[in-house]
């Protein structure tokens, strides 16, 4: 006789191992870039060639700066949880956990020294 | 014992007896543009670093970046950031169970690829 509902014996076993929080988190950073990308386009792109006192005169200014850095963390942000996605699907086992750790670490280490670049070239 | 009876489900078909569709080339490249987006956010990060470090570490990171080699991969993933964002908004507009007619979401696809190209196009002019 057993014991364990079906539902019992399924939860947890799914790739993504809890609920809509993923899912959740992926559409409000997607909706935040939605707004950024293109501002970030428009006040990054312009400054790919120029010389180093333009790009430092152009991000010390804040819009250009908030900008810069909003779209580093929410960006990096999205792809963490994207590229968890993805390594869920492809990586298995402890490689699996690792993978994750290490993407994890990367983007934040990302996010901090895009941050305080943008922060030591504005202030 | 909670695997006694897995159950006889069935397995999903696999990739090599499907035909290429629209559909899947689309699915797919949103996730390689999206995860290859990486190098080109990687080099931004580095480039804004050397920008607040000096300008001979600048000239070094910008050199690379707007070397033709730099300038490729900046190009590429400009399409891939356009192409992930217009897939993006196909997602958005899905999750609410809308447009997922097979007919619709191909008219969608092509949406997307265009749309990229069309994008990436107008950035580089403009910019």
């Amino acid at each position: 006789m057993r014991y364990l509902t079906d539902r019992k014996r399924a939860v947890g076993l799914g790739s993504a191992k809890s609920g809509v929080h993923h899912f959740w988190a992926m559409k409000v950073s997607s909706v935040a870039l939605l707004m950024l990308v293109p501002l970030f386009i428009c006040t990054f792109g312009s400054m790919l060639g120029a010389s180093h006192a333009e790009v430092i005169a152009h991000f010390s200014r804040p819009f250009p700066a908030i900008v810069a850095g909003l779209t580093i963390i929410v960006g990096f942000k999205h792809f963490n949880d994207g590229a968890q996605v993805l390594i869920e699907d492809y990586v298995h086992g402890l490689a699996q956990k690792i993978t994750l750790i290490l993407v994890t670490c990367l983007s934040y280490a990302a996010m901090a020294t895009g941050v305080f670049a943008i922060a030591k070239i504005a202030l | 014992m909670a695997d006694v009876n897995r159950g006889n489900r069935p397995l999903s078909p696999h990739l090599t007896i499907y035909r290429p569709q629209l559909t899947s080339m689309t699915s797919i490249l949103t996730r390689i543009t999206g995860n290859a987006l990486l190098v080109a956010a990687l080099l931004t990060v580095w480039w804004f670093l050397a920008a607040a470090t000096s300008p001979e570490y600048f000239a070094v990171a910008d050199g690379l970046i707007t070397s033709w080699f730099g300038d490729l991969v900046m190009f590429l993933s400009l399409w891939a950031l356009w192409y992930h964002t217009l897939s993006g908004c196909r997602h958005l507009i899905w999750d609410n169970a809308m447009m997922l007619e097979i007919e619709t979401v191909e008219k969608l696809g092509w949406a997307v690829i265009i749309g990229s190209v069309v994008l990436t196009v107008i950035t580089v002019v403009v910019i």
